[in-house]
């Protein structure tokens, strides 16, 4: 036993140098290579626990989890990591939640109320964060629709639905012995799920995706402490510890609250407000050519580049490499501007540059971005949208009002790609367009990036 | 009856690795959050330890099929994780041609 806890320990420090690791590009990869050698170390120790009297469940699960994993990961386009993750984060918690209904099954007969307490929690944590993190797969990989489902009175529902469930999980904590409230409450669980992530639209899910990372941890945790299992605990904490921090960060980047999120359903309620302060005979954004953005170009000595999601969808980050590889060339000061929220999830942004090989040092996070746009000659926003709104700042009746932006707006030239002229996912306009130095590049950001490389500088040869 | 107590130690475990890890994650840059997300979905495999356990105990075959999922389960997240976090890791690069101007 102690050869076990030995390993166990190994693997704590490993997993802890590993995610601290993680702070800076250059030591990450190493330190991911020791934490994954711990988790080697602990699941080997594993296998000589006293208990097991039998391999043959362990070795088929290990052969066909590992199977299953090589196509999930090894082929998976980066544009697919979003709903990758959460896809990871529905299965984490699968596996604690079914654990813990096999722990009930066996032991329900005989049980105290402490460990009924905890199997409880792990089973209902679990089996939401399972049904929640597959919504939002589904909605990330458009199998779902990405809009806010909603309808009349569904908070009251969901917050009936979950009081419910608190009031079940403290009966059977009561009366462990009970087999039908345990499953009702199992069901249920699976049930609030969905019901908590279909009124949520795609472009919070950020936030969503982090607060199931958390929840996942949280699951884990619990679930060492019902097998008394110390490096499960460490582990969910930090897990646990990490979705919380960047839940926090992302609804920062949002001016948002958590709650706001959940049962907010952003763009949908204020729906109506908004169509008031739509402008009125304002005149129309200026749209330009190709040809014409190429001579601003031409002039240009600095362009940062703001990339939203727009950029994901058109897959046009390998075209904004290849632009901005030739305005580099050219003595062009080309930088990045990453605004947290941009995309679908945490740094979303930046694993589809660093795909298409641009270098992290020219990637900004908006803190230190944000003063250096007034001496920029042009800022090329490429299917970014409610992030570069300026009414963000002024108008105070608009739901993005107090957000953090990027400030493209204070350069001397604007230049936005864009399909059309249809509202972020907020539903606000953006008066960004509608300023004097702003132009519109209308079309697919692939093909009109494609277009800028090919013309730039052409004259020269 | 089952096994285990929960112990005040756990407890005491739990929140410190709790506190620990907000202060490792702080510094993390955002420009590493994705990977940080994938790697803490590898790390949280670590439910493969206590699947292997339940699976290995041979108890009946209700038992036996949920661990059997949940084995699986954590064998993707641990083998997926590690494997896609390595995949990200490997993209982020310096500009090779050191022509960053400094401003």
């Amino acid at each position: 036993m102690i050869f076990i806890q030995i390993t166990y320990v190994l693997a704590a420090i490993l997993f802890i140098l590993g995610i601290r690791s993680l702070g800076s590009p250059v030591t990450a990869r190493r330190g991911m290579n020791l934490a994954s050698l711990g988790m080697f170390i602990a699941i080997v120790g594993t296998l000589f626990m006293p208990q097991i009297v039998t391999y043959k469940w362990i070795i088929a699960g290990l052969v066909f989890g590992t199977l299953l994993s090589l196509p999930m990961s090894l082929w998976i386009p980066m544009t697919k990591i979003p709903q990758r993750i959460a896809l990871s984060h529905a299965g984490g918690a699968l596996a604690a939640c079914l654990i813990g209904v096999a722990e009930y099954y066996r032991y329900s007969s005989n049980i105290s109320h402490l460990s009924m307490g905890i199997v409880g929690i792990e089973v209902m944590l679990g089996a939401l964060t399972f049904t929640g993190s597959l919504i939002v797969a589904a909605k990330l990989h458009g199998t779902l629709p990405g809009h806010p489902i909603t309808y009349k009175g569904q908070n009251i529902v969901n917050i009936s639905l979950f009081s419910l469930m608190i009031a079940l999980l403290g009966y059977i904590t009561l009366y462990p012995e009970l087999n039908l409230q345990f499953y009702i409450l199992l069901s249920l669980a699976f049930l609030f799920g969905v019901f908590l992530v279909t009124p949520i639209g795609a472009a919070d899910m950020p936030v969503v995706i982090a607060i199931f990372n958390a929840y996942g941890g949280l699951t884990g945790a619990v679930m060492g402490f019902m097998l008394n299992n110390r490096i499960q605990i460490i582990t969910g904490a930090l897990d646990g510890a990490s979705g919380f921090i960047l839940s926090m960060l992302m609804c920062k980047a949002m001016n948002r609250s958590v709650t706001n999120v959940l049962f907010g359903a952003f763009g949908k309620v204020e729906d109506e407000s908004e169509k008031t302060i739509k402008r009125s005979g304002h005149k129309e954004p200026q749209s330009v050519s190709v040809e014409d953005a190429l001579q601003f170009f031409e002039q240009a000595q600095s362009v940062i580049i703001a990339p939203g999601y727009g950029m994901a969808a058109s897959q046009a980050h390998h075209a904004l490499r290849a632009f901005a590889d030739k305005l580099k060339a050219n003595g062009v000061s080309v930088k990045y501007a990453i605004h947290p929220v941009a995309g679908r999830m945490p740094g979303h942004m930046n694993v589809l540059l660093a795909e298409a090989n641009v270098p992290y040092t020219d990637l900004f996070d908006m803190e230190e971005i944000n003063p250096e746009f007034p001496h920029t000659d042009i800022a090329l926003v490429v299917g970014a949208n409610d992030v570069t709104n300026p009414s963000a700042r002024t108008v105070k009746s608009s739901p993005i009002y107090g957000m953090p932006i990027l400030d493209v707006d204070k350069a001397k030239r604007v230049i936005i790609l864009k399909r059309s002229m249809s509202p972020g996912f907020s539903g606000v306009e953006n008066e960004l367009f509608y300023n004097d130095h702003s132009w519109m590049l209308f079309g697919d950001a692939k093909d009109s990036l494609n277009q800028l490389a090919y013309g730039y500088k052409k004259s020269w040869g | 009856m089952m096994p285990n107590t929960l112990g005040i130690s756990d407890i005491y475990i739990f929140i410190l690795a709790g506190f620990l890890g907000y202060a490792l994650i702080s510094r993390i840059p955002p420009l590493l959050h994705t990977p940080l997300m994938a790697a803490t979905n590898a790390i949280s495999g670590i439910a493969l330890v206590g699947s292997i356990v339940v699976a290995g105990e041979d108890y009946d075959t209700v038992t036996n099929i949920l661990a059997f999922i949940a084995v699986v389960c954590s064998t993707i997240n641990v083998v997926g994780g590690f494997l896609i976090t390595d995949r990200i890791l490997r993209m982020f690069k310096k500009d090779d041609k050191k022509t960053s101007s400094k401003s």
